[in-house]
């Protein structure tokens, strides 16, 4: 080693404040905890769903609460920046060769939008939302 | 070669992303209606009712949550580090536990409809 190493200032717990690229990828990174904390939405529910009528609806209706209509409109925004996030890396992770040829990632990433939205349409169909 | 357990939950977490990334801003908006009180009709007491005493309903909200919370779990475990927080032996634990708890709660849950 150098008698004078180089060392590069860099805060463990603030790093990513230093380019706009590392912003982003923790803006992808922390959709986990909104998607974490709908799976544990959906678990409380399907608790409620168990204990019977009265404590389901009780449930439907604790919805209702302005915080939790907030909660729920932060967790559809990460949800849907997980979504986009994901879909737009697909040619990375799953390139398609035809021949000698890749096949162009806009084709892939624009496949999977329309899968999503296809599924998305389909569901809230399903529900008797649409 | 050395054992890992890496190839599991790495696919549990692809696999969970892939099925959030297509279902999740769906089923959210599905209970943003409700909260706004326009409750689509499956979110009826009758109807999921219905549907979870189902089969195929019991394994599809099986699956969603699970793999929910097994991509949540793996990711923020990563995330956490890049936070800054270096103990990752203790994150793996409680992330995972608590993934494999809530999995194990959904099926006592799924088994009570």
């Amino acid at each position: 080693m150098s008698r004078r190493p180089y060392v590069r200032e860099v805060s463990k717990t603030r790093w990513y404040f230093r380019h706009p690229r590392y912003l982003r990828y923790m803006s992808r990174e922390i959709t986990c905890i909104f998607v974490g904390a709908f799976a544990l939405l959906l678990l409380c529910a399907l608790g409620r769903l168990a204990e019977g009528q009265a404590a389901y609806e009780s449930f439907l209706a604790a919805l209702q609460r302005p915080w939790s209509i907030f909660s729920l409109l932060v967790v559809l925004i990460f949800t849907v920046h997980n979504a986009t996030s994901w879909f737009n890396v697909t040619p990375k992770a799953m390139p398609v060769q035809i021949g000698e040829e890749f096949l162009p990632g806009k084709f892939i990433v624009a496949a999977h939008y329309a899968v999503w939205f296809v599924v998305s349409l389909a569901v809230l169909y399903f529900a008797g939302a649409a | 070669m050395a054992k890992s357990n890496k190839p599991i939950v790495w696919s549990l977490f692809a696999a969970g992303g892939t099925l959030a990334a297509f279902l999740a801003p769906v089923l959210v908006l599905l209970f943003l209606l409700a909260a706004l009180g326009h409750a689509p009709r499956l979110l009826s007491y009758e109807q999921l009712h219905a549907f979870t005493a189902h089969w195929f309903g019991k394994l599809f909200l099986l699956v969603v949550i699970a793999l929910f919370l097994w991509h949540a779990a793996h990711r923020l475990r990563v995330t956490l580090h890049d936070f800054g927080l270096r103990r990752d032996t203790a994150v793996a634990v409680v992330v995972y536990v608590i993934a494999a708890a809530g999995t194990l709660i959904a099926v006592l849950y799924l088994l009570r409809i």
